[in-house]
């Protein structure tokens, strides 16, 4: 199958389409939420989360022998949860840093977790196999009951998100004053790290404990570089998590042996890269641009206020100077006396230049806005 | 004597084993611009942040015109220092001094036209309307003090309490902010400033407190302004001249 079959089949064939809708509200649930943690600075909250709820469903599987994904989920929630408070308690009642509370618990319970899960393989009956897809993600065993509850948490979540918008703003931006304007910050913390929470949980079927945090930090991390302003970011974020779960599924799903959650994460992984190079006012390359531009104009200016420093000391300023006074410490190079030639300021003849009255005007003003600056 | 703004007794607050401040007895009384000076580590942050109720003293109480914070938030306003916040944070200058509204709005409602209006005269009353479109990281830091500024004096209260908010700024910047404070305190307000520079405290401020871990001195600046209350203070031999 190649792509363009993949897209005419999207709609019509059910696992096809299950498995798309899937992966495209997850990925933009995670994309909203990951904006939080993201701003928040806990961007590897999610990564403790998820592999915090990986005991969860091995204990889940060991005390209801059931392999149904809700059960499971309801395992790797709880003990998700456990894991998110304890980082919370120890990063609020001992000396240690959030960093060192994430890579404690995130171990931890990942090692409990992976032990656990090769207790259950051991096992004799049968009934054991496919619990090691929670740790890599298995799309394809989506079905219609999982996505009908992605949606509803999604939807939960979008309403939440409208309702308390101002207070989530608030908090994200400035805690303590949030405190004094008598807001419960401990409420608003809360509701955003159980929505994480939620959505980590819910995309453990599809993207496995390891790659999950990815889902959560990688479109937040894209949207950032394109906007200053928190909706436009947020909004972005779940277009660009929802546009990975649907290409990375298209992919994985028309090429053999690819398995779709790293092909998701990677082509969110890809839209960062791209933010990060191509954002008009955040990206690398502008940026660069930017600053070379405006330093070759600085050159320029400088250049050209030097020749009319020495220009002004003649009665006629078009009076030809040798090109060797000039130096580098002037910001003179070869390119800068082109430009100025090209700019009509300068005329060059032989080893000679002198300004031209147009170059004389201009550097005048220049010379008067600079120092005028300067005072 | 005026009436009591804020009142503390017997505070005591500690982060970890050692106290940051110890059995506070504070009364602050209506309509002064205070300055809070002490070296670091006096624990002068911690003492707006109690008072405040950013932080569980261990013991103490706290009384605003009598009653508890809790019950009085209107009439309070914060300037937190400005390191406190991430300024890359994406939002505009108009957004964070709307910010100051959320208070008096509640949970869930939205800022509406009213608030906007007063949040455009703010940025105004501090000079920055002509930026109130711009993204905050894009302010320098005098700029982004004003902001903070114009977030508090958005709260209409009617007392002010602000962490260092000539950290870092330049002195066109001072001497703006500080006419500011001067012109709240005219209007009956009672101003709160933690506050760095002794040079400037008798020049700007009419009423002082001395703190270092316990509370050295507080009143007038005319009348306990000197070295001996600097020198118990800071611990070393200290002397300024003030103007008479």
């Amino acid at each position: 199958m190649d792509l363009q079959e993949y897209f005419s089949l999207v709609f019509s064939d059910y696992t096809l389409r299950t498995i798309t809708l899937g992966t495209a509200i997850l990925g933009a649930v995670c994309g909203m939420l990951g904006s939080f943690a993201v701003l928040r600075k806990q961007s590897l909250l999610g990564d403790a989360i998820s592999h915090a709820a990986l005991p969860g469903i091995a204990i889940a599987f060991l005390l209801t022998g059931a392999k149904e994904s809700n059960v499971l989920l309801i395992g790797a929630l709880i003990s998700g949860l456990i894991g998110t408070f304890w980082i919370r308690g120890i990063i609020t009642k001992t000396h240690l840093k959030s960093d060192t509370a994430l890579g404690l618990i995130l171990s931890l319970f990942f090692g409990v977790g992976m032990l656990l899960l090769t207790f259950i393989q051991k096992q004799p009956n049968a009934n054991q196999a496919g619990l090691d897809k929670y740790l890599f993600g298995q799309a394809a065993t989506l079905v219609e009951s999982d996505v009908w509850l992605m949606a509803f948490v999604t939807g939960i979540c979008l309403i939440i998100l409208l309702l308390f918008w101002k207070e989530f703003k608030l908090l994200l931006f400035d805690a303590d004053f949030t405190k004094t304007l008598g807001f419960n910050t401990k409420f608003i913390d809360i509701l955003i790290t159980s929505f994480i929470v939620l959505a980590i949980v819910l995309g453990l079927q599809t993207v496995g404990v390891v790659l999950m945090s990815a889902m959560l930090l990688a479109p937040a991390a894209a949207a950032r570089q394109w906007t200053n302003s928190l909706g436009v970011m947020v909004l972005l974020a779940a277009f660009f998590g929802a546009f990975s779960g649907v290409l990375g599924t298209a992919i994985s799903a028309s090429q053999n042996n690819l398995s779709t959650g790293p092909v998701i994460v990677l082509v969110a992984g890809v839209f960062v890269l791209f933010s990060f190079i191509f954002s008009p006012s955040r990206g690398l390359l502008f940026r660069q641009l930017r600053f070379l531009k405006n330093r070759r104009d600085l050159e320029l200016h400088k250049t050209l206020a030097f020749m009319y420093q020495i220009a002004e000391t003649h009665e006629n300023i078009s009076h030809p100077h040798a090109i060797k006074i000039l130096n580098n410490f002037h910001g003179f190079t070869r390119s800068t006396l082109q430009k100025l030639v090209k700019k009509n300021l300068v005329s060059l003849e032989g080893n000679m230049w002198s300004l031209t009255e147009d170059g004389f005007k201009t550097a005048s003003n220049l010379y008067n806005q600079q120092t005028k600056e300067d005072e | 004597m005026n009436k009591i703004a804020v009142q503390v007794d017997d505070l005591t607050v500690a982060y970890n084993y050692k106290p940051v401040l110890w059995d506070i007895d504070l009364e602050i009384p209506e309509g002064v611009l205070m300055a809070i000076v002490g070296p670091n580590g006096a624990g002068k942050s911690t003492l707006i942040k109690a008072i405040l109720g950013i932080l569980n003293p261990i013991a103490g109480s706290i009384r605003i015109y009598g009653k508890p914070y809790t019950k009085q938030r209107d009439l309070v306003a914060y300037v937190p220092q400005k390191g406190s916040v991430d300024w890359d944070f994406p939002t505009t200058a108009l957004d964070v001094v709307t910010m100051g509204t959320y208070g008096s709005l509640g949970w869930i409602k939205r800022p509406r036209q009213k608030e906007k209006k007063a949040a455009l005269e703010a940025l105004e009353k501090v000079g920055m309307l002509p930026f109130k479109n711009r993204q905050i990281s894009q302010l320098s830091g005098g700029q982004q003090q004003r902001i903070f500024l114009a977030r508090a004096l958005v709260q209409n209260a009617s007392i002010y309490f602000m962490d260092e908010p000539f950290q870092g700024v330049d002195a066109t910047t001072e001497i703006a902010i500080i006419n500011i404070l001067k012109e709240l305190r005219k209007a009956g307000k009672t101003v709160i400033v933690v506050h760095h520079d002794l040079q400037t405290v008798p020049e700007y401020f009419d009423w002082v407190t001395f703190l270092n871990v316990k509370k050295i001195a507080t009143g007038p600046v005319k009348d306990i302004f000197n070295d001996d209350n600097l020198t118990k203070t800071y611990g070393i031999n200290y002397k300024v001249s003030i103007q008479e």
